[in-house]
């Protein structure tokens, strides 16, 4: 087995000592991307000539006798809402096609002082918004479990990214669920931390009270290792918790004894089969390490879906106020200001971004604020203290991560609706600033990947990731990646 | 509950700026009054008593102290603007201003 597939931690270990030369276990990171991402698209833009600087740069640390970082030659992939200067970041949108920042995001600027290798930046749903990643403008990203299926989004590019192999971390930012569920689909972990966890500097906003950026991996444990890299106090994010990066790592293999687990009730009716019961086996897993599982209803989840979507778009109308074709990104000529504007936010803001900009501008508009966002302001209060109240009860909740296994492509397209149904189950701890992670557990007849939820209350990432690493254990290795790239599975049928 | 009228979805793009044609437009009209039934049952929430919630974190008032910094580049920042005059962003005229 190669080195490539062993993880980021034993990557970085073997770099550190010496044993492995970053520069080799980037070279066939590359030849693995130049060999299949033709055909899955994670990559928007791939960072070779960087790569290869960075890569040197760090094996000659190691010579130097410098310590070279936690994350030493740990080949990386960024979703392309993360600026990095000097290589273009494009949302996935026409309207930043060709954006290069002039300057680094502080997780960017975090994880090179690590030591990672930046290979690329990966495809995403269009700023952000979309549960599939069919809503970039260059073309969807395909799931190497089955490349007739979506990957899940909006990171669909850094889940699929590491669930082929081609890197063993990824980073993705989620603000309805935008790490969690690709990483449900594409059988890897996925963690949306604490909000204010990790600093927003640098990440192209989509929903300023909602967006975290998180890590996807093979293991809970490489999970935990890049969250300890990235989190802490940024003083460019006046939204950045005060308070140093929590140590994940130590506590990991603790174990459940004791632990008090909620089995969240109210999702089980609107998803999949094999999703419910791959939520149910996880309790029993912990049940059977020691942990107390029962289930519980918190109906106030519910409102979850449609106060997210008052919400989100309200806030995403204000954020992408700003691509009006004056200081960056595209323009189209027009005669005057207001004209040039229209024009240019027509031609480069694809179908669901508009459809948030003006749901979301309607819900702020003068005589419906009170009615939609204030009243979703409300409704976010009632699910919050719904957590706090089942937080009393328990030290981690349990739930499917998403309503159903990877879809194929045009499944869910024809009615908005249908595709925002995707987040039912990830919404409500970004409402609330909870962490949440997506563990791989199970495949179901078709033989796609099913993930299962831990969720805990604000800044209970050791706890969460303790709980996560329980019920890894308890999964078989099948359900997780990374794969080879899988065309349509015969077997079983093509249903969606 | 009724949905959006043509009519309002064209003010609402205006407010947003956003160059539709007419058949996007009504498109879009359609989708937003779909949209809006959707999300109804937040708009009719007993919410007697009930504070707002703008944001998940109790932050207060975050400052630095007033130091200056260096900021970004400017030739860099400039060099992917669309259109710059001099060391400016170079936009077309602005309705209303005298000539």
């Amino acid at each position: 087995m190669s080195l490539l597939d062993e993880g980021a931690a034993r990557i970085a270990g073997a770099v550190r000592s010496g044993e492995a030369k970053a520069a080799e276990v980037l070279e066939e990171a590359l030849a693995r991307i130049e060999a299949a991402d033709g055909e899955l698209h994670c990559f928007m833009t791939v960072m070779g000539e960087s790569a290869r600087a960075k890569a040197a740069e760090v094996d000659e640390a190691v010579a130097a006798g410098r310590d070279p970082g936690p994350l030493a030659g740990v080949p990386v992939a960024l979703k392309d809402n993360m600026c990095t200067r000097g290589t273009r970041t494009t949302c996935s949108s026409r309207i930043l096609e060709n954006w290069v920042p002039p300057y680094d995001g502080t997780v960017v600027r975090r994880l090179a002082e690590a030591g990672a290798v930046a290979v690329g930046k990966t495809n995403l749903d269009e700023f952000a918004m979309g549960s599939s990643t069919e809503n970039s403008a260059f073309g969807p990203t395909r799931n190497p479990w089955d490349t007739g299926r979506v990957p899940g989004g909006s990171s669909g590019g850094s889940a699929a990214a590491v669930a082929a192999g081609f890197v063993p971390l990824g980073f993705g930012s989620d603000t309805g669920g935008s790490i969690r569920q690709p990483a449900s689909l594409c059988g890897v972990v996925g963690v949306k931390p604490t909000y204010g966890l990790v600093s927003r500097y640098g990440l192209i906003a989509f929903a300023s009270s909602l967006d975290q950026i998180g890590p996807f991996a093979t293991t809970v444990e490489d999970a935990a290792l890049a969250l300890e890299v990235i989190a802490g106090h940024d003083p460019c994010d006046s939204t950045s918790l005060d308070r140093g990066a929590p140590s994940l790592l130590e506590g990991l293999g603790g174990g459940v004894e004791g632990l008090r687990v909620g089995l969240i009730e109210d999702f089980l009716d609107d998803v999949a089969p094999a999703c419910s019961s791959a939520s149910a086996a996880a309790a029993g897993v912990l049940e059977a390490a020691g942990a107390h599982c029962e289930s519980v209803s918190i109906p106030e989840m519910l409102l979850g879906l449609p106060a997210y979507y008052i919400i989100a778009p309200a806030e995403a109308s204000s954020n992408l106020a700003r691509y009006d074709g004056v200081r960056y990104g595209l323009r189209v000529d027009g005669p005057d200001v207001e004209t040039m504007n229209a024009r240019t936010r027509g031609a480069g803001f694809g179908p669901e971004v508009r459809r948030r900009i003006m749901i979301g501008t309607y819900a702020l508009s003068a005589g419906y604020y009170d009615a939609y966002y204030g009243q979703a302001q409300k409704a976010r209060t009632l699910v919050i203290r719904a957590f706090e109240r089942a937080y009393e009860r328990f030290d981690v909740l349990i739930a499917p991560t998403t309503p159903s296994t990877a879809f194929a492509f045009g499944a869910k397209t024809e009615n908005p609706i249908d595709m925002y149904l995707s987040d039912l189950c990830t919404i409500p701890s970004n409402l609330a600033g909870h962490p949440g992670v997506s563990v791989p557990f199970a495949l179901d007849d078709d033989g796609l990947p099913v993930g299962v939820q831990v969720l805990a209350p604000a800044l209970g990432e050791a706890v969460m990731l303790r709980v996560a690493a329980a019920i890894e254990h308890g999964a078989p290795a099948s359900a997780r990646g990374p794969v080879r790239p899988a065309s349509a599975q015969a077997a079983g049928g093509s249903g969606g | 509950m009724e949905g959006i009228s043509i009519e309002e979805a064209r003010h609402v793009a205006r407010l947003a700026r956003l160059e539709l044609t007419e058949e996007e437009l009504a498109k879009l009209t359609a989708e937003l009054s779909a949209l809006l039934e959707h999300v109804d049952r937040v708009r009719r929430l007993d919410t007697a008593d009930v504070p707002p919630t703008a944001h998940p974190l109790p932050l207060e008032n975050v400052l630095r102290p007033d130091e200056v910094r260096p900021g970004l580049d400017r030739a860099e920042v400039l060099a992917v603007a669309p259109a710059t005059e001099d060391d400016r962003f170079l936009v077309p005229r602005i309705l209303g201003e005298a000539p």
